[in-house]
């Protein structure tokens, strides 16, 4: 069998997987900064992209900390942003292969990015070359971008230079693609109200908590799904 | 303090990372569980959106980020790549200070 960097029928979605690794290290540049700016350390804000790489908690954790809420709060918001990766490692199960070593392995890469570039190819190879091409690059260019940001963060004040929305403004480009989704909109109407009705009673952080509560749209089934329940 | 939330962060998003693909590997959720946790990341950073924009500590704020978010929801909305949108919407939020 051909080795897969040789084989011409992958080659279009290796281009694809190093293309979204290099984007996504940009946004590890405003990772870095941001961090910095919230008042982490350069090793601190290292530390988190090389040891927990799932990019929507990492900016959870750091926004709420900064924010000067508790590690408890934090911690949760992050938390409920990373459970997502649970059910990206069901879809990646029934796709890899390889010894139980490999698969602790592969747990790690297991995010966003991995699972939507290999649940898009047609054939279980070029399912796992993506998967595993997009973890290995994704996973360098994150940690080379974080440590450039973080580099250039302490080197200047953020505020100057507006800054410290890198993180809200990153945030706008996470979640607007969500918004394809009707129940997502009505998700993040809530959850943006709950968080803004809760913030001057609640310690901080707590509204991140609270904000998940726009989840609950998803326990109405979806109008155009079959309906066998009786309606009264 | 920040260290705490460095390893107990890297331990549990290691954990549900392991849980989906090793642990529960191959089995299914309950669709109701699965359309929930998809909803998560809407609800969720729409939240700190608010919070990093309309907030300082426990009060609500209008101030420069308000019109640098805004900025950058508009770029979103066109389908700006991710840098485009980040840099407007610092350029707008410095330049708003400045004034």
């Amino acid at each position: 069998m051909t080795p897969w960097w040789r084989d011409p029928t992958l080659r279009p979605a290796i281009v694809a997987c190093l293309t979204l690794s290099a984007a996504v290290g940009v946004f590890g540049v405003s990772f870095g900064v941001g961090s910095v700016a919230a008042g982490l350390t350069v090793l601190q804000t290292c530390a988190l992209s090389l040891l927990v790489f799932t990019g929507a908690s990492q900016f959870s954790a750091v926004s709420v900390i900064g924010a000067g809420g508790s590690i408890g709060s934090a911690l949760g918001g992050a938390l409920l942003l990373a459970a997502r990766n649970g059910v990206y490692g069901l879809a990646m199960s029934r796709r890899l292969d390889g010894s139980l070593g490999r698969k602790f392995l592969a747990a790690q890469l297991t995010i966003d990015e991995t699972t939507a570039m290999a649940v898009a190819q047609p054939t279980r190879r070029a399912q796992q070359v993506a998967f595993w091409v997009t973890g290995v690059a994704l996973y360098a260019c994150w940690n080379l971008g974080t440590l450039i940001g973080a580099l250039a963060g302490s080197a200047i004040d953020p505020k100057t230079f507006g800054l410290d929305v890198a993180f809200p403004a990153g945030f706008v480009a996470m979640v607007w693609p969500l918004f394809s989704d009707q129940r997502a909109r009505l998700a993040a109407l809530i959850g943006g109200a709950v968080c803004l009705l809760t913030v001057p009673f609640t310690p901080i952080g707590v509204p991140i908590l609270l904000s998940v509560l726009g989840v609950l749209v998803g326990l109405q089934r979806p109008a155009n799904a079959p309906n066998s329940e009786a309606t009264q | 303090m920040t260290w705490t939330l460095i390893i107990l962060l890297a331990v549990g998003a290691y954990l549900f990372k392991v849980t989906g693909l090793i642990i529960l590997g191959g089995r299914s959720l309950p669709p109701v569980f699965e359309r929930c946790l998809g909803l998560i990341p809407a609800a969720i950073i729409t939240a700190l959106v608010m919070k990093d924009t309309f907030t300082v500590g426990q009060h609500l704020t209008l101030d420069a980020r308000a019109l640098g978010i805004a900025v950058a929801v508009i770029a979103a909305w066109k389908r700006a790549p991710l840098i485009v949108v980040i840099v407007l919407g610092a350029v707008v939020t410095a330049l708003v200070r400045q004034l």
